[in-house]
């Protein structure tokens, strides 16, 4: 049994007929073809497959692609705008928040909805928010360097 | 052509060159390849700790729709054993070395025994990953468990069950290294004898990315291209084609392209990456496989599971007269790659530490279990040595009620440039190590922190202070050396400098970087030497296609044995260039000298040759030196004439919960010689890992096992823990410099130090604020909060 799917992923929409068991992440980077977005766990510990679904930052891992239909989503491949990177990107380049990179697309992506929701955000706060989010490399020290990088340089919001 | 740059890059923290792949999503790993055609491997794997195979019926598999093929081990006709490449019973003329090893066979696809939960023991291929997970559910294995023994200790108890019938006991060597008669002596001797039990537990290394590979047999070529998560893509290769496959080498292209960590955890040849190689071969087509984390944590070979006795003997007035080391390590069920060589001398060579010690004697028993192999994990043997000496000088401390940083400062070893030859086989390249130790006390401020901490304790909270003056030995390593001490392989490494008509540089490296940042470090180096900039220079790893040969990365290697092979490539690039340059100049090549991106009379920098206009004449060469050949390309390989041993100082403070046992860590300062440092910014970042890794180690990760059924409890990221960022502080790095004399660039190696001082620091840490209680030492890591509770509870109980 198939059942159709429709997305709207980094501006572009899909649709695609998928079995149901199927989840968005695999849906995303194999049926799509954005390989941005990682898989680090079975368990939905590890984030590496957090990306922004109407708003929310979710584990993508943790959603079948079908419960993802009519949804709008933002992947990794989606943040730079214009060959611009955002400021969370930047901050991760500027302070050395990744060595392996591969859990960088997640951390990112968490950070993405953390600075909305905390512009300011204390280090005490930037470390609970990682909880979703492991990395094996840094130790954590540079991302939440990153992190508050990004919060000093991004646009002024409403 | 560009100008030349003055600015020396050597040192500078310059923004990785490779980051902005990874930050947009463009990085590209394994299981991110697709191929035409592709199909998909799920592996059977034993449920049972230890269990005969009676039987596999593959019929319902091989019937379920999308399914190409389903093999068996019988199936695998002609493949041979995974090798160890490492004998301990070619370890010759090492006084005291024991000669003992039983290689036991260690087949890609099991199909008499299986001797770990997790072992595999058939593949279902498929159309679709789907299809391969659903298929593999229906091959029916007929399984008679047999008892099973996972705990170190009781390997060898008598009824334990045998694993191999070629290791009675459960035995895989007996190794010792030093001198007995003259440890006794020191004992003997002894004012003041400290004995512990020091148990330092099986991890898990845990790289984000889990390993995967991508094999595609070209039928029209018979070439096999093996995409894989390793550190060491020609090692790969090599394993697999001289030993196990029989295949022919220069038809094997291995690729190891954006590798998510290693941790030392991709160094080793795997059951999967060689069944998808040659499933490959016979269905002529591509397959890949990709691990779960539930597979990494069954199949990664873990890493550490030492249990140990150390004796310490001391003279009143604090020297260090002697230690004794009796080791029982843990292999797991088969010998991984390099298994051998980490409990034996990547361990028991570091156990003189940074100390002047009267006489050493360590003795290993490697033992085999029903538990998933055990191989190097970031730091390999030397974090072991290092928690085992940090831990006993601190517990000498103790016994003589001397202060910690005054105990380590009377046993340095001077300051020395050179050599220092330990009692343990290794000679030290250069040290000051009292030097690293100053630094960190007055970065700290040790005294004002006793101050504090006796006020705290006065109101009943308990701080503690652990300090860590470790040393370690990496940038591996002379082949000659390694060869006597049993490895089956050389750990040179290769540099290939290729410089292109137009002036560009593509530098091909043997080393592998998985996080490391070989294509900022080592442009740098290469743009510096050369005096171009960076962007004219392009780092190539990972590809057997590409690079002549390499050793990979592990042992914090790359930047001083990969680096060097560079360097000297760079110089044989700059020796023929002059010639180049001084035919053009109508000058004598002895009077040429290369500066700022150009090749000039010695002091005349009018009179001279651009690097560009060089490499242009190298390929058109009209008016070129007679006898030289055209172009502009050299390749080297490094061979290192020794190790190279950084060391440092680091010290952190905890603050224990009394009521739960919860433990805090308040601050962590590190202090680390890495010779000169060609990156800082990089250099801190590996620092800060390592560092996470060994606070883990030390508090939180823990792979347990289950005693009666053998079953691995510890086998998601559920259950393993895994430091989280709000489970670690913020780290205070410096640094000393003690440049090495082994390597023209003297860099030493930075990858691994994190890790190994960490963790006795943090051990330490806890021990000091339990000494209220009359807590002198805590057996077992990690140290959770409940067994930091119970041994509160215990030593109440004592008093």
């Amino acid at each position: 049994m198939k059942l159709p799917v429709k997305v709207t992923i980094n501006g572009q929409s899909y649709s695609h007929e998928v079995e149901p068991r199927l989840l968005l992440v695999h849906y995303i980077r194999e049926v799509v073809g954005l390989t941005g977005t990682h898989v680090g766990c079975d368990t939905s510990q590890c984030g590496a497959c957090v990306i922004i679904m109407n708003g929310m930052a979710v584990k993508s891992c943790t959603l079948f692609a079908v419960q993802a239909d009519g949804a709008t989503i933002t992947t990794i491949e989606g943040l730079a705008k214009n060959g611009d990177l955002h400021p969370i990107q930047q901050g991760f380049w500027e302070k050395h928040g990744l060595q392996c990179g591969f859990c960088t697309p997640g951390m990112i992506m968490t950070a993405y909805q953390m600075l909305e929701r905390y512009p300011n955000p204390s280090e005490e706060q930037i470390r609970h928010q990682l909880e979703g989010n492991l990395c094996r490399c840094t130790g954590y020290h540079n991302i939440v360097k990153a992190i508050q990088w990004a919060a000093e340089h991004m646009p002024a919001r409403k | 052509m560009a100008p030349a740059t003055a600015e020396r890059l050597f040192g500078k923290s310059i923004k990785r060159r490779e980051d902005p792949r990874f930050i947009t999503g463009r990085g590209s790993y394994v299981d991110d390849l697709k191929i035409p055609g592709m199909t998909y491997a799920a592996f059977v794997r034993s449920p049972h700790a230890h269990a005969r195979i009676r039987r596999i019926d593959t019929a319902a598999a091989k019937a379920h729709p999308g399914v190409v093929a389903v093999f068996t081990g019988s199936d695998m006709k002609g493949v041979n054993s995974l090798p160890c490449g490492w004998d301990l019973r070619k370890a010759k003329n090492v006084p005291g070395v024991v000669q003992d090893l039983a290689i036991v066979p260690h087949m890609p696809l099991t199909s008499d025994v299986a001797r770990h939960v997790g072992d595999p023991v058939a593949v279902v291929i498929a159309d679709s990953q789907e299809a391969a997970t659903d298929a593999a559910e229906k091959v029916r294995v007929d399984w008679e468990p047999l008892p099973s023994v996972t705990a170190t200790e009781k390997a060898s108890a008598s009824g334990a069950a045998t694993i191999h019938a070629d290791a009675p006991g459960n035995v895989a060597f007996k190794w010792a290294l030093g001198d007995a008669a003259a440890t006794d002596a020191a004992f003997k001797n002894a004012d003041v004898t400290v004995k512990k039990r020091i148990v330092n537990q099986r991890l898990v290394a845990n790289a984000m990315e889990p390993r995967a590979c991508v094999a595609r047999f070209d039928p029209a070529t018979g070439e096999l291209t093996l995409w894989v998560t390793s550190q060491n893509p020609h090692v790969h290769r090599l394993l697999m084609c001289a030993f196990v496959l029989g295949i022919p080498e220069h038809k094997v292209r291995v690729i190891a392209p954006d590798v998510g960590g290693g941790f030392g955890s991709k160094i080793f040849l795997y059951n999967e990456e060689v069944v998808c190689s040659w499933a490959s071969r016979q269905l002529q087509r591509p397959i890949r496989w990709t691990a779960s984390r539930r597979e990494a944590y069954q199949t990664d070979a873990h890493g550490r599971d030492h249990v140990t006795e150390g004796e310490l003997a001391l003279s009143r007035d604090g020297k260090i007269l002697g230690l004794r080391v009796k080791t029982v390590a843990n292999l797991g069920a088969y010998l991984s790659t390099f298994a051998p060589a980490v409990p034996t001398f990547l361990y028991g060579t570091l156990l003189n530490g940074v100390y002047t010690i009267g006489a050493i004697h360590v003795e290993v028993t490697g033992v085999f279990t029903n538990t998933t192999a055990v191989d190097a994990y970031r730091g390999a043997g030397r974090p072991e040595a290092c928690y085992v000496v940090e831990r006993m000088v601190d517990a000498g401390a103790r016994a003589l009620n001397m202060d910690v940083a005054d105990l380590r400062r009377k046993n340095f070893i001077p300051k020395f440039a050179g050599a220092f030859q330990t009692l343990v086989a290794v000679t030290y390249d250069s040290g000051n190590y009292a030097a690293a130790l100053d630094k960190l006390l007055q970065i700290f401020d040790y005294k004002k922190f006793r101050t504090e901490q006796a006020e705290a304790r006065k109101q009943g909270k308990l701080l503690g202070v652990g300090f860590s003056t470790y040393i370690e030995a990496c940038s591996i390593a002379p082949s000659k050396v390694v060869g006597a001490l049993g490895a089956g392989a050389g750990l040179y490494e290769s540099g290939k400098v290729r410089v292109h008509p137009t002036g560009m540089v593509t530098v091909y490296t043997g080393s592998h970087s998985h996080g490391q940042g070989h294509e900022t470090t080592f442009a740098q180096l290469v743009a510096d030497d050369l005096g171009i900039p960076m962007e004219q220079i392009e780092i190539v790893h990972g590809d057997t296609g590409a690079i002549p040969f390499g050793m990979g990365t592990y042992g914090s290697r790359s930047a001083s044995v990969g680096g060097t092979a560079i360097q000297m490539s760079l110089d044989k690039i700059k020796e023929k260039g002059k010639r180049i340059a001084a035919h053009l100049l109508e000058a004598s090549p002895k009077d040429m000298e290369y500066a700022n991106g150009q090749f000039q009379v010695k002091g005349v920098p009018s009179k001279a040759v651009p690097f560009g206009a060089v490499a242009l004449t190298a390929y058109i060469p009209h008016n070129y030196p007679e006898g030289l050949e055209p172009g502009l390309e050299e390749t080297s390989f490094y061979d290192p004439s020794n190790f190279c041993f950084p060391f440092g100082a680091h010290a952190c403070v905890v603050e224990v919960d009394a009521d739960t046992g919860k433990v805090k860590l308040l601050r962590y300062v590190a202090v680390d010689d890495v010779g000169n440092v060609i990156n800082p910014m990089i250099v801190d970042g590996m620092v800060h890992g390592g560092i996470a890794q060994g606070v883990g180690q030390a508090l939180w990760e823990g792979a347990v096992y289950d005693g009666e059924s053998g079953q691995l409890m510890t086998g998601s990221m559920m259950d393993y823990a895994m430091p989280k960022a709000d489970m670690l502080p913020n780290y205070e790095t410096d640094r000393t410099v003690t440049p090495t004399p082994v390597n023209p660039l003297g860099v030493k190696g930075a990858g691994e130090t994190g890790t190994i001082a960490a963790t006795p620091a943090v051990v330490n840490a806890v021990v000091d604020a339990l000494a209220p209680f009359g807590v002198d030492h805590i057996e077992t890591m990690p140290l959770t909060a409940e067994r930091v509770w119970k041994t509160i509870q215990a030593a109440k109980a004592r008093r």
